[in-house]
């Protein structure tokens, strides 16, 4: 168990290191950062002088391994645009997007799992065939055009929920959470539906499928030659094996949700990472594209691990492969 | 004689599909008394196993019981409510499936399986459960089972695993037990085991058993009385040594003259010509018919109907010297 553990650490950290390559290219690659950074007067030598301050003479292969050493410390460098380390403004925007992201995933499990559940075990049901409906939607229409419909019709026309921001937001340490107050969790239902949609027909779809698969299995049927209830059998024995696929994909696609973030948080002016980056691209801000590329691929990174051990906790024939593996 | 275990009278069991409604078990009748093994033996798709799934109640659509009756100790159960006949599955009925390495839910371990079909069907508490489910593991032959009860599915053996099932389909003290192919899965040395476990079952507890197999080997080892079913009608029906040793029916005759002996006569076994009809396929008259070397013009047009010929009973013309026209 530890040596599976630990293997999959050392896998992730050398997916970590390619990352900070590509984004490590990006600097050299959207031109010379000495020009962002001075006025079209500098001198020459003052320019040779900025380059060497920042060590842009050195090898590439010094300066790679510094840039990993920075991020490692989770140092970025300093923003183009606002003058202020990246990693300080990331940490304030952070909190926002987790919030987000978390929300939108929570409501995306409980429904797409009660929905696909309700449709597998009363699939000639008209409520199934609605849900199904609403999958059908969920997963074609884009997300922006959801989420702009969604505010023409419930902060124009109907005027119930905020149109755009987080609302009133409470500072516990350096995290602000919009969760305490009545405006901030006003503010996030829209954004986390619209975030959500997409994982949650996906889940429906996928724990639909597996529950019927489930369903025909043998130790089901010898579950009902016991004489279990229908309930014992549906939520004790069917949902817990439909379970396994579903937590891969719900936590696979928790990494996607903050990816997608971008999307919800640009439509919902959403003080986000998501909206921090779409800004860093206008302008050119290569060291907060760059930065947000890493933290990104990091929760991607920690996810896959974090699944991977969940899968073994939930799945006892894993467990046994593992520890016998090694 | 005192009133059967299970009694199973005309029982027709129809498939509604694409092409029509297709009849898989056609007028079936026997009874199984207590503590009597009954073997069902027949080819594949002769109707065996839904037989056998009908009378626990567990025939899916499109499958339905569309006439006939089964009785549980003379309680009818075949048209109960869900309700009523889920209560009887596992307490009064229990059921051995073909495979044991699917049987099993992979993700709880067999202790708690054992004691949640204890709990579902005898008022007992978590604790007596679970001693009570080292018991019957201790009882079907597994070693070490205040051990081996906190053990996922995967970490037993398919010998073992089936010794699990049988747990679980006697823990509530059936009256009745349907092995359906308990043995097919399993190696050889460990098939007798099963074998022999199941009969012991039967014999200390008085429990009837239902045996689906296609080993006649396996039937004449464990077997009280034998029926022989073929294309969803039972063939021939009677006490297993006669059965053997003396069958009637020519599709009988056929199957018992495919059993190998060690006796090591180098002639070489008897072949049924041709094969099963299928279910959409059944010929007119007596299903056998176009297989059978003695079949007459009768055979081709009218349904034998069983006779009884000593202790056997027997579905064939052959046997019918009353003619046609007389006979109620």
């Amino acid at each position: 168990m530890l040596a599976f553990t630990l293997r999959r650490a050392i896998q992730a950290i050398g997916v970590m290191i390619a990352v900070g390559i590509i984004s490590f290219s990006m600097f050299r690659f959207a031109g010379d950062p000495v020009n962002q950074m001075v006025g079209m007067d500098t001198s020459g030598a003052e320019r040779a002088a900025i380059r060497k301050s920042l060590g842009l003479d050195d090898p590439v292969i010094v300066q790679f391994g510094r840039y990993v050493g920075n991020a490692a410390q989770f140092k970025f460098g300093v923003s183009y645009q606002f003058r202020l380390p990246v990693s300080n403004l990331l940490m304030e925007r952070m909190p926002a997007t987790l919030e987000l992201a978390i929300c939108a995933t929570i409501f995306a499990m409980i429904s797409g799992i009660l929905m696909g559940v309700y449709s597998a075990l009363r699939r000639d049901s008209w409520l199934s065939h609605i849900f199904q409906a609403v999958s059908l939607i969920g997963i074609s229409l884009p997300t922006f055009l959801i989420g702009i419909l969604m505010i023409y019709l419930f902060s124009v026309t109907l005027g119930w929920l905020p149109s755009f921001g987080r609302g009133d937001v409470v500072h516990i340490g350096w995290w602000t959470t919009g969760l305490l107050t009545l405006s901030g969790l006003k503010a996030l239902i829209m954004p986390s539906i619209t975030l959500g949609l997409f994982q949650m027909t996906l889940i429906m779809r996928l724990v639909r499928a597996e529950m019927l698969e489930v369903l025909r299995t043998d130790y089901i049927r010898f579950a009902r030659a016991r004489g279990l209830s229908t309930r014992a059998i549906h939520f004790g024995h069917a949902l817990r094996n439909t379970l396994v696929p579903v937590i891969t994909v719900a936590g696979l696609q928790f990494g996607s949700v903050i990816a997608f973030a971008i999307i919800t948080e640009t439509v919902f002016q959403w003080p986000g990472m998501g909206l921090l980056f779409v800004q860093a691209v206008q302008n050119v801000d290569i060291p907060i594209m760059a930065a947000y590329l890493m933290m990104v691929s990091l929760i991607f990174v920690t996810i896959n691990l974090v699944v991977d051990i969940l899968y073994t906790i939930v799945d006892p024939r894993l467990r046994s492969t593992v520890s016998r593996a090694h | 004689m005192t009133e059967p275990v299970l009694s199973v009278r005309n029982l027709q069991v129809e498939f509604a599909s694409r092409r029509g409604t297709l009849r898989a078990i056609d007028g079936v009748s026997f009874d199984i008394a207590k503590g009597e093994v009954l073997g069902v033996v027949g080819e594949s798709g002769a109707g065996k196993s839904v037989t056998g799934l009908s009378v626990i109640g567990l025939i899916d659509p499109p499958g339905r019981i569309a006439g006939g009756e089964i009785h549980l100790a003379g309680l009818r159960i075949d048209n109960l409510p869900p309700e009523d006949m889920r209560r009887i599955r596992g307490k009064r009925i229990g059921m051995i499936f073909q495979d044991p390495l699917t049987s099993l839910n992979p993700l709880y371990k067999v202790g708690d399986q054992i004691v949640e079909t204890i709990r579902t069907h005898l008022n007992l508490s978590e604790r007596a459960a679970r001693r009570r489910a080292i018991d019957l593991l201790a009882e079907v032959g597994i070693p070490a089972p205040e051990k081996r009860i906190d053990g996922y599915p995967h970490e037993f053996s398919g010998g073992m695993r089936q010794r699990v099932v049988i747990a679980l389909a006697i823990c509530a003290e059936p009256e009745l037990i349907i092995a359906d192919e308990p043995t097919t899965a399993l190696d050889v040395s460990v098939q007798a085991q099963i074998i022999s476990l199941i009969k012991r079952l039967g014999r200390d507890h008085g429990t009837a058993v239902m045996l689906v197999t296609h080993d006649m080997g396996v039937i004449a080892e464990t077997s009280d009385r034998v029926a022989v079913m073929y294309a969803g009608r039972v063939a021939e029906i009677g006490p297993v040594q006669d059965v053997v040793r003396n069958p009637l029916h020519p599709y009988a005759k056929g199957l018992m003259g495919a059993i190998p002996t060690l006796a090591g006569d180098d002639k070489r076994l008897v072949q049924i010509p041709g094969s099963m009809p299928r279910l959409s396929a059944i010929p007119r008259g007596c299903s056998f018919n176009p297989r059978c070397a003695p079949a007459f013009d009768r055979c081709r047009v009218e349904k034998p109907e069983p006779l009884s010929r000593g202790t056997q009973s027997v579905a064939c013309h052959l046997y019918d010297s009353v003619p046609a026209e007389t006979a109620a």
